[in-house]
């Protein structure tokens, strides 16, 4: 089925429930969903462990959902920054518990769980403490690490434009990791600046083909 | 007299070939990109999802859009493209970029690198993308302070804290002298405001003259 077109925020992430692993898009402030973290705080699911890149920064988006003490676990690969002190005090309080992947990894992870390979063996982070307890196994003469893939209950994503079938084009940097965690999440709803017409957006152009997205709403 | 970051990134610059791939990371790496000629035709890759990235963003310039993996605000060149997060690391571990830059809390006799922990307790752990640049880009140089702020080395026999990659560092840049990481050891290529005994005296790790 192709997606639904939400009037609205709160229309779009309904029926998200407590204990979801939720794919949140975004590097930083770019390409954050902000006003579907927004409907999911007024939605209320808690107990939820959020992956994206970061922890949140500033007091909006994520930053906010941490706040309302609604996520029992983030995986991420950079929760510090200079604005990232909700999660630093939560962190440091023992309220959160935090899976550091390396950045590459987090993608690929996704990848795989959007490909249906059922895991991968990857050079990064081999000797570090982020490959310890995992498998390893060398490989024409260059060692690497089991590494299993990451799904999603739910994604929300940002991108530039939908149109009603749920095509989406994304713009600049904010491309990131929208149309990876497009393919990993079971529920995948995104925001956008503008539904246009089925149609009008070039065959061409379009990063997310319609197959992977569940709900559109402009915001 | 040693090197200001200034003089470091031009060094780094000086050696990064025209027509290179490059990812210049966060922090006094990104000074590299002043230093690159304008037309040797070299590539800047943001591991956020571009090639061919701008110089910083000013005044109307700033698209929130638009912003490289130190979340600064940058602008695009002709023949810019962008990609998802997935590809960039692809590109990066496929072997495609040819140089990456990044600064060091250690960097090891073998080229083993520190750059992501201190390994303190209360240290919260922030990886971002160092991991796979280490492995994944052809060559790796460091750009650091040969000494850190209390006089210990930087350049150690064996790195003390947490480790980003293994034996994947291939030059190493400081104030004080640039260094090889070769097969045979530790190479010194050059040095400011420093001879070479008193390099050999300040550090624990045996020391190569570039001329044998």
């Amino acid at each position: 089925m192709t997606a639904v077109c939400c009037d609205t925020v709160a229309e779009a992430v309904a029926g998200i429930r407590d204990g979801s692993t939720v794919l949140i898009g975004g590097f930083g402030l770019a390409g954050m969903p902000v006003q579907l973290i927004d409907a999911l705080i007024g939605q209320g699911a808690t107990d939820l462990t959020v992956v994206s890149n970061n922890a949140g920064n500033g007091d909006t988006g994520l930053a906010a959902l941490l706040a309302k003490g609604r996520v029992r676990k983030m995986i991420c690969s950079f929760p510090r920054q200079s604005d990232s002190w909700v999660f630093d005090g939560l962190y440091r309080a023992g309220r959160i518990e935090l899976e550091v992947v390396p950045q590459g990894n987090l993608a690929e992870r996704m990848r795989a769980a959007g490909a249906g390979i059922g895991a991968f063996y990857c050079p990064t982070a081999v000797g570090t403490p982020l490959a310890e307890g995992k498998e390893i196994r060398e490989i024409e003469g260059r060692t690497y690490v089991l590494e299993y893939p990451i799904k999603g209950d739910v994604a929300l994503i940002g991108a530039h434009r939908s149109d009603r079938m749920g095509n989406l084009v994304y713009r600049k940097t904010a491309r990131n990791f929208g149309p990876v965690m497009a393919t990993a999440g079971e529920l995948v709803i995104a925001q956008v600046s503008e539904i246009v017409e089925t149609g009008e957006l070039d065959p061409e152009a379009i990063v997310t083909p319609s197959i992977y997205v569940d709900r559109v709403v402009a915001a | 007299m040693s090197l200001d970051k200034h003089e470091m990134a031009a060094l780094v610059a000086r050696d990064i070939r025209p027509g290179s791939f490059v990812n210049l990371g966060i922090g006094q790496p990104t000074l590299v990109a002043d230093h690159l000629p304008a037309d040797a035709g070299i590539v800047l890759h943001t591991e956020n999802g571009m090639l061919n990235m701008g110089p910083a963003a000013t005044g109307a310039l700033i698209d929130p859009d638009l912003i490289n993996a130190g979340k600064v605000p940058v602008t695009e060149l002709p023949g810019s493209a962008y990609f998802h997060h997935a590809d960039s690391f692809a590109m990066m571990r496929g072997g495609h970029l040819d140089v990456c830059v990044l600064g060091a809390f250690q960097v090891s006799a073998r080229g083993d690198l520190a750059n992501w922990h201190t390994g303190e307790p209360d240290a919260i752990p922030a990886v971002g993308g160092a991991m796979d640049l280490a492995v994944g880009a052809k060559n790796v140089y460091v750009m650091m302070t040969l000494f850190a702020k209390d006089g210990t080395p930087k350049l150690v026999p064996d790195c003390t804290y947490p480790l980003t990659g293994l034996g994947c560092v291939d030059r190493v840049y400081t104030d004080l002298a640039t260094f090889v990481i070769a097969p045979e050891g530790v190479v010194v290529r050059e040095t400011y405001g420093i001879t070479f005994a008193e390099l050999g005296e300040r550090l624990a790790v045996p020391l190569l003259r570039l001329d044998g």
